[in-house]
Formats: C-alpha cells, structure tokens, sequence
C-alpha cells in the first residue's frame, strides 16, 4: 500500500477492482465502514463477480475477467476527454510535459523493438529525450507532439465507452456512471482510493493492470494524498515481509536486486542501479544503492566483505534467467533440479497447472517440507483415489517432514499491507517436536557449514563467512534478526557535513538508512527496515494509538517503513508552494518558520528544502516525478495496453483485430511444450476465475474444523442462464474442464455472475474457489490449480490464475 | 443461566411474582444489515464462545452453511439474492437468530417452570436443565428460532451471551463482528444509532430503509437496520409482522384459565363432596382383594 488501512477511512470514494476487500480482508474491510460512516464515502466495485464486497457498494458494474485495463483505459480517455484531471497535480508532479524518444512508437498493438521469436523487446527507443544538458527535455506549454501527455491522450483515445463494452462486457451506462463518480476526485478537495488483491496481480498482464490503476490515481492527483493511493491488499499476514526481505528469487533485502549473469563487474554493477537525476535538483534517492548494498553485505559477511574483494560482490549468484516458481517447475518436470526446499509453500495446490507440478515432483530425489501442516505438497507421493490419482510405486522422491510453529507460536514481526512492522508475541507453545523455522534453517546451515569445513567443497567461502552471532547458535531469535535486519555501526558513523560529530558509536544500532555508509563502517540486513530496532528498543513494539491530527496517523503504533512514513509521496499532498491542496487532511506542510516540513505525518522528502528548490515529491525516480510513461521499466510497454489473456473466448484482440501477435500480451514467456497445453473456445467456451472464499484461508483452514463448518465442500459458480443452458440446478454435481484437467464440484447457480455480452457474442463466466484438497478436515475435494494455465505476468511471472478457459457438464 | 435470580422479570409456567428490588438496563442488539458482509466471523464466535461444534456438512447450491439454525449452531447467515428493483441485484445478507422478544411466545408457551427465563435486561434464556423436550416453545416461537436436540431432547437457541452480559461485555458476535454491522448497547442507544443509519441509507437512495422491531411480540431485543424495511420478507423470510400463534394465545390464555377454572370447580365439587358425604371408605375386604 502506498497508504494504509487505517487511512481508508479518509476516502471520499473507494474503488475496489481486482480484489475483494470483504471477503479477502474482512478485518481491514472496516475501515471501508468507516469511510462510509464518517465522510459519506460512495463505494464502487468493479468485479466479473456480484461479490460480498458488492454487496455493500453503492455501484457495481461487472466486467470479464483479465480485462482491466481495456476498464481503466477508457477510464484514462474518459478523464482526459473531459479533462477531469488535478492539473496542478499533473504538471508538477509527473512526467506530463516530458517529451519521448522520436523513435518509439506504437503501431498495431506493438511498441519499437518487438522481436517475435524472444518474445520480448529491445526498449532502447522507450525513453525520453534528453538535452545537451543531460536531462530531459520538457514542454510544460503540453503542446509538443512527443510530450507524455499527448502520446497517452492519442493511446487512450482508443478505450472509448463503445470498445470497454465490447472488450468487457461492462453496461456502456454502468462504465460512465462510475467514471463520472471517480472524475468526481479530480477536486483537489476528494480523494479516491483503490483497493486491489490477486484479482489484478494474478494475470499474465497483471503488472500492467496495477499501472493503469495508479496513473487513474496520478490523474486525478490522488497519490501521496490521505484517502488515496495505490494500495494493494497482501494476502499473507507477511507477505509484505516476505517481498521486503528479498525472497523472490530475483531480489536482494530491501528491493534490491540480484545482477544479472552479464553483471560480472561491481561498480558497473552499483552504477547502473545508483540512477543520476533526470531533471535538475532532484535527489534520485537510488543513488544511495551503493551504500545499502555494502550494508547488506556486512550484515551476511561481517569481516569478510571488504573493499578489496568488492564486499563479496562476486559470491553473490548471478542470475543467467528469472528464477520463479514457474521456471523451477519447469526445471524440475525437465530433470534439471534434484532437491526442493519447501518452505511455508504448499505448490501442489498453490502453482498452477497440478499434473505438470505433480509430475516435476516426482522426479525430484528429495523433497523437504517446512511447514505446521501435512500438505497436499507433502502428501502428493500418496493416493488419495479420484483427489489425487498416483501411483506411490512409481513415485521416489524421498519426502522428509520438517514440522515448524504456526504464527501463533512464534515471536517476532509481521509486516502488513500498510507497510507497518508489527511486532508480536507468542500465545502458545508449539506441540510436539515442532520447532521455529529459524531453528530449522539453523540446524541445516550448521549441518552444511561442519560438512564444509570438514570436507572442504567446490565453493565453500559463502557459508563459511556467513555471519553468524546468535546466542544459542542453534536458536536465532526473533529479536537478534530483527537488530540486524535494522541495522549496526561497526565503527563510529559521523555527519559528512561536520566530521567531528559522531552520529552512531561503534556498536550502537543505526538509527535510520541515513546513516548507513558504503564504506562498509555500517551492516544492516534490510535498508528499508533501517530503524525499527535503534538504540531506543524495539520500535515494532510500540503500542501507542494517540491520533493527534485525527486522520489515523497514529505514528508511535508500531514502525512503518521507510523510516516510520505512514504515507508514501507525501510531499505530493501539498501544492507546490507546500500548503495542502486539503487542509482538512493535512499529512505535511512546509514550515516557513522553522523551515522543515512538518505534519501529521513523516515527510517523505528531504524535510529541509524549501518549495521553491522544486525538489519533487518522488524522490525514488530520477524524474523526481512519477511516471506515466514506464521508459524501459516494463516488459510489454511503456504505456499498459489491453491484450487478451492467453486462454480467451475471442480469437482476435478486438483493439487489434489483424495482428495475432498482440491478441494475448506479446511479451510473456511461454514454456516450449506449454503451447499445446492452452485451450481454444471452441472447445472451452467459457471464461474461468479462480478465488478465495472468506471462509477460508488458502489451504490451510480447511485443516481446521470451524473453518470446515462454514464452508465444507468444495463448489463452483454459475450463472443462472448457462444453468439453463447445461441442465444444471443449485446442488448439482458438475465437472469443470480446462485443458489441463478436471474438477468435480457441487455447482451454486447464482445472479451474481451475469452473462455478458462480448465483441457480439454472449460469454458465461464460472467461477471457482480454490479452498479445498484432499487434506484437512474439510470433505475433500479436488484441486482447483488442476485446471489452471502455466503462464505468468510479462513482468513478475505471477501466473494468471484469474483467467482461463473452461467447459462444465453435470455429472 | 448466570444472571442473578434477582434480574429475572418473568419464568415460564411460573406464577410466584418476580424480584423488583432492582432492575437492569434495558439492552439490545442492531444487526445493520446494509453493513454486514456475510463473513460468519459471528458464527465462529458464537461457537467458540459457547463451545459448539456442528457437523462439517454439504453445499446445497448456496453460500449458507452450516444449513441452518440447530442445538450446536445458535445463529446462521441466510443469504439472499434478490432485485427489489428490477435489474439491480442485492445480495441481502441476514444473521438469523433469537430475536429476545419483549413478548415471548416460547416462553408463554412452555409447560416446564423455569425452563425459559426473561431477564429484566430484556434477554430471553433458556435453562436446559429444565426444559422437557416438549417442544411447544418452537411452535410457540414466530420466528422459528429454537431446535429441539436429537442426542439430549432439549431446545437450545442463543443466549444473547446472557453470561457475558451479566459481567458488562457484549456479546461474543458483536465483540468479532469486523464491520461493525453488529451493535450492542442499551436499547435507547441502539434505538438512536439506528436512526443515523437509516437516515445514511436514505441518503444513498434507499427510501424504504428502516428499524425492524416489530410491534406484534411487544418489540424485540435484537433488532434489524433494513435496507427495505417494507418488504422484510426479502431477507429469507424474516416475517413482516410477527406475533404469538393463536395456539398458544388460545392454550395459554383462553384455555389455560378456562381449565383453571375448571380444575378450581372440580376441587369446590370434591370439597363439597366432602363436607356434604364424608370420606370415601373403602371396604377392608375390597381392600384386601387389591
């Protein structure tokens, strides 16, 4: 969330799309109530399904699924048609007046540099034109046919009303209505925020979903305001931790990121990643990465990481191709991987396309399991009759079970959707031999490290200097990860303006990634934890709930990050001469008498520079702005543009109905053999979306029986018109086919998924829960990712679980 | 069963007055429907709170489970999908359950003394320990609330947390509920805070929004912020103008003193007989035959 949760209770409007906030996060859902309740809040929901978040909307407008952007587009041409915009917001604070690259051009649902047989581009005409000066050119008069804004107004005239209904199936009079209700937003006095999940991430164009949705915010100036923002709902209680620290396979701690394997070199390594500011006087806080990125190293070698050796630099893999959870299943089912650690994971159910899981499985030699419960991961050797039809004889991976504390049973912090460190304290001790998944990884890494030094190996230097200070070696704790997460001297840090004055003793924890150095005097784990543990204690920790401005900012409740900002581009709340475009929801404002910026909130800027240096307010871009045109950041584009999802009811993208190569997005990667894997219409003629049921936690709940009780039996839904069509009555058994598989469930004929009407012809939608599986006290049931499609988004490789293709019959 | 003896207004098939050393405040529970999204967080709460655990059952075609109300389940959403106008769903979402009439037809119908207790805060409890599976108090119920159990032949229903309530907290559905669609407080509060929400609700164009508290068993103590409060039987038949069958108005108020009075006749008619005849004797020999 560039927001929070509390903060949704400033909204004026709440957009939720992609996501379904009532039913996916009930708990968070209040603060929706409470913008209602408080400030006569409207709320929209705009989903292929009538959901429980629907339920308490004031609008609701259905769309088909992996749609979204062809939505938002005519959402953007509608906004600029009728120029509903913030144009103060626009002109100051984006790149508006920036002019592009003569060479980039967009011309039948490709950009320059498409190359078909990589399926990817070469984005070096996606850029702006740079002066001799070495920044970009602008116009601010917006009259220059290459500036941004033209090149969007002329990309999105294309959505009008007529083409979002026929690309989505939205009622021309429902779309207008809702963007008359956003357009509303455009007054620097309201704010509208977007309340997204998985519906948005979870498609092969799912990134650019979420892009479309931020440069709506962007338009009406409603980023870094309180009561809006880009705020993505996390699934996980931490989720938010796990992408922060680093855990996908293509980052390191804090979003920084793994070189690539033509990244042998360490400064060319730093530079291309330390960004020179575009536009005079911006501070580019990226050119700070050197001084993270040492700080890391410090933290994991301690000693070892010198300027000499580059901090380790080169003990660091470098990445030869993403390495995803699509890719390492692609991997295994080729043979290329022998051992699978699985950690808090359940892939079986969770990654899509089950046959092609299940058989990648089986050709692993082991298999570890991490985890409370006895998933269908662990259990996948077994047969469990029609749930899991295998052969155990045939099957010999060796499966070891490493059972580990729940949530509950465990110290330390989760980080939420709102970006806050909350620390937490354990309710329970863990039954039986359970044991906290740091001392599991503990007694593996001390296994391996004895093997190494008593063995020797290929490339032991790594393990050997990893750091390692921990009381009980075999029990890292909670709270010595977390100092170290936020951060150390380890000789004493001083002000660079005034080298006499020591700002951290040796020793001492760091208070902020201020005073993190690249001269490898600091070690901190994650730069942007930086603080959360300062000499002060535990700042997680706190438990202080005073709102002293009443808009929720409650800032000694826990520790958000970056540095305890609730809300991030802050500085764009305010004019450019530093008063709040609304008072009555004053996050920072500039202080001409103490000459700081100061609020409800921690400016999230440099607090001391006044207005008029023009220091814009997103101070992470080089622009010093944001961004509505991506330069080189995206896969598909600088600008999102709608393709088909790769299993779609319409042969032909309707925005480009010649070119085959922009039906489905042009840039995502598909596996050799998956080709022939993916449905056509014909056969499966209806549109699939896969979800989770507030009853339920993915497939965990289904191990416990309250959760059982409320919901014991895996369903599917439908519409009442392909119900009558099929035969099919409420309580009916059906199977739902893909391609890939089938599902046998008990079908729920419903109004709440309309059939719609699409490029001409009528498209049923079918949904799917994903709860169940055949473990768990819950009637067992098959698994949903059985019929799911192994393709990813363009950017994240996140699959596109939200839409397939499908046919159904009554058993 | 932990409110103290002192709070009991009325007993059933008791004719002892009650104590009026002291009273209670009078209390209620709003269920905002135009708020509640149907998580069943209440459910869950209701069953951990008073340690219940229903079967895992079946999907029916819908989103309702457990399938309804029962000894272990005391209350249950019932979802509805409807279009009050045409063309505009609404997914109407309603948590079924005791409504504590002020006038209760369970308890005026129940044979069993002390089985159903009316505190004076309003609460309507049964006490199972008394209760002889007789079952008139379902017929007697409007809203067809309570059910009989098939392992111990007793009526259970919800309490309304009558233990939480009794030491100041509310009850169980209210302190999870996340939205705030459930509401607990002194009855002129809730009475209050329903009237904001009906004026919100007219505001976002629901004209028909409204309190439903209806009047036909005196009012009740869990009452409904209606989104079209003329039409409550939208909401999986909540009944649009509930009272007291004319069974058990006819059993318990016409024939019950037309059968005291019968009886008392009949205990006059053996006095009499026995003032007027003397002891009815029994031979020793027809004694001995016995």
């Amino acid at each position: 969330m560039t927001n929070h949760w509390v903060d949704i209770k400033n909204a004026d409007l709440i957009l939720i799309m992609g996501g379904n906030a009532a039913e996916a996060h009930p708990c968070g859902f209040k603060w929706v109530t409470e913008a209602k309740a408080h400030r006569k809040a409207r709320l929209i929901v705009v989903d292929p399904r009538f959901t429980r978040s629907a339920a308490v909307a004031d609008c609701y407008a259905p769309l088909r699924a992996g749609t979204d952007i062809a939505f938002l587009g005519g959402v953007i041409n509608y906004l600029l048609g009728h120029d509903r915009i913030h144009h103060e917001y626009v002109r100051n604070y984006t790149d508006f007046s920036f002019v592009v690259k003569e060479d980039f051009n967009f011309v039948d649902g490709l950009f320059s540099g498409y190359n078909p047989e990589k399926r990817s581009y070469v984005k070096s005409s996606w850029g702006y034109q740079l002066g001799p000066d070495g920044y970009v050119v602008t116009d601010p008069t917006l009259q220059h046919p290459r500036c941004v804004y033209q090149l969007m107004k002329a990309h999105y005239s294309r959505y009008t009303p007529e083409m979002v209904a026929t690309i989505c199936g939205t009622p021309q009079e429902d779309f207008l209505r809702i963007c008359g209700m956003i357009a509303e937003t455009a007054a620097p006095d309201k704010a509208m925020t977007i309340m997204y999940a998985l519906g948005w991430t979870q498609h092969s164009q799912g990134s650019q979903m979420i892009r479309t949705g931020a440069m709506v915010q962007l338009l009406l100036g409603n980023i870094g305001r309180a009561g809006g923002g880009m705020n993505a709902l996390r699934g996980h209680s931490n989720i938010q931790g796990l992408t922060d620290l680093g855990l996908l396979s293509n980052l390191l701690p804090g979003y920084l990121t793994l070189a690539g394997e033509g990244e042998q070199d360490y400064q060319a390594y730093i530079n291309s990643r330390a960004y020179k500011p575009l536009r005079p006087g911006q501070m580019s806080y990226w050119q700070n990465y050197a001084k993270f990125f040492v700080s890391t190293m410090k933290a994991w070698f301690g000693d070892a990481a010198t300027a000499d050796n580059n901090w380790c630099y080169h003990w660091l893999p470098k990445l030869d191709k993403p390495y995803d959870i699509l890719q390492v299943f692609e991997d295994m089912q080729a043979g290329k991987v022998n051992g699978y650690i699985c950690q808090g994971f359940n892939p079986l159910a969770s990654a899509p396309c089950k046959v092609k899981v299940a058989g990648a499985m089986a050709k692993l030699k082991y298999m570890v399991i991490i985890d409370p419960l006895a998933t269908e991961t662990s259990e996948f050797w077994q047969n469990h009759g029609e749930y899991n039809d295998v052969d155990p004889t045939r099957i010999q991976t060796e499966v070891f079970r490493l059972p580990s504390t729940c949530f509950a049973e465990e110290d330390g912090s989760l980080v939420n959707s709102g970006r806050w460190l909350q620390w937490h304290w354990k309710g329970a001790d863990p039954p039986g031999e359970a044991k906290t998944d740091q001392a599991i990884m503990a007694g593996i890494f001390l296994k391996l490290r004895a093997m190494y030094r008593k063995d020797g190996g290929a490339f032991p230097d790594p393990i050997l200097n990893l750091t390692w200070r921990h009381r009980q070696i075999e029990i890292p704790t909670g709270e010595e990860l977390a100092r170290e997460f936020s951060g150390m001297a380890l000789k004493d840090v001083v002000d660079p303006k005034d080298p006499a004055k020591v700002l951290v003793k040796a020793g001492q924890q760091v208070n902020g990634f201020a005073e993190l150095r690249d001269d490898g005097s600091t070690a901190c784990g994650c730069w942007i934890f930086s603080g959360c543990w300062s000499e002060k204690g535990n700042l997680m920790a706190r438990r202080d709930n005073s709102d002293p401005y009443g808009i929720g900012q409650t800032l000694n409740w826990a520790f958000a990050w970056p540095a305890n900002r609730r809300i991030l581009y802050n500085r764009a709340s305010c004019d450019p001469s530093g008063k709040p475009f609304d008072p009555s929801r004053k996050l920072i404002a500039w202080n001409q008498g103490t000459g700081t910026w100061s609020g409800s909130d921690i400016p999230d800027f440099n607090a001391a520079s006044p207005p008029e240096n023009g220091l814009g307010p997103f101070i992470m871009n080089p622009e010093g702005v944001a961004r509505f045109f991506a330069v080189d950041k995206m896969a598909e584009g600088p600008f999102p543009e709608h393709y088909e999802p790769f299993e779609s009811p319409l042969a032909v993208n309707p925005l480009h109905p010649h070119n085959d190569r922009a039906r489905a997005n042009p840039a995502a990667r598909v596996f050799k053999g998956d080709w022939e894997t993916f449905g056509a219409a014909e056969q499966f003629p209806h549109v699939a979306t896969t979800y989770r049921l507030t009853e339920h936690f993915h497939f965990w709940t289904k191990h416990v029986a309250l959760d059982a009780i409320l919901q014991p039996e895996q369903f599917v839904e439908i519409g009442e018109e392909l119900a009558r069509e099929k035969g099919i009555k409420s309580g009916d058994s059906v199977r739902v086919r893909s391609k890939r598989g089938f599902i046998v469930a008990v079908a729920v004929v419903t109004k709440r998924i309309r059939t719609l009407e699409i490029a001409a012809k009528k498209v049923h939608t079918v949904g799917i829960p994903i709860h169940w599986g055949f473990m768990g006290v819950a009637r067992n049931g098959y698994i949903t990712n059985t019929l799911t499609p192994f393709v990813g988004d363009a950017n994240t490789q996140t699959p596109e679980f939200k839409s397939f293709l499908v046919n159904i019959d009554k058993v | 069963m932990t409110l103290q003896s002192l709070d009991i207004k009325r007993r059933s098939a008791t004719t002892t007055p009650p104590p009026n050393a002291r009273a209670t405040l009078e209390v209620s529970k709003l269920i905002d429907i135009s708020k509640c999204i149907g998580c069943k967080a209440c459910q869950v709460a209701c069953m951990e709170w008073n340690d219940l655990r229903d079967t895992v059952g079946r999907n029916r075609g819908v989103y309702d489970n457990p399938a309804d109300l029962s000894a272990q389940s005391w209350t249950v959403m019932r979802f509805a999908e409807v279009e009050p106008t045409p063309g505009r769903l609404e997914w109407l979402i309603r948590k079924d359950g005791c409504m504590h009439c002020a006038d209760p037809g369970c308890l005026k119908s129940c044979p069993a003394p002390g089985a159903i207790i009316q505190y004076s805060n309003g609460i309507v409890d049964f006490h199972e320990e008394a209760c002889v599976g007789c079952g008139y108090c379902i017929l007697g119920c409007p809203f067809n609330i309570p059910r009989l159990s098939p392992q111990d032949h007793k009526v259970y229903k919800c309490t309304l947390c009558s233990d939480r309530v009794a030491v100041g907290r509310e009850p169980a559905c209210v302190k999870t509920c996340p939205t705030g669609a459930i509401m607990f407080g002194s009855r002129e509060d809730m009475l209050h805070h329903a009237e904001a929400r009906i004026a919100d609700l007219k505001e976002r164009g629901f004209q028909q929004a409204g309190l439903y508290n209806p009047p036909g068993v005196g009012g009740t103590h869990v009452m409904y912020v209606l989104q079209h409060a003329d039409r409550p039987e939208l909401y999986q038949g909540l009944p649009k103008d509930p009272g007291i069958s004319p069974l058990v108005v006819l059993w318990k108020e016409i024939a019950k003193t037309l059968m005291s009075l019968g009886l008392g006749a009949v205990v006059l008619g053996g006095i009499f007989h026995y003032l007027t005849q003397g002891p009815n004797e029994v031979p020793e020999e027809e004694e001995e035959t016995l």
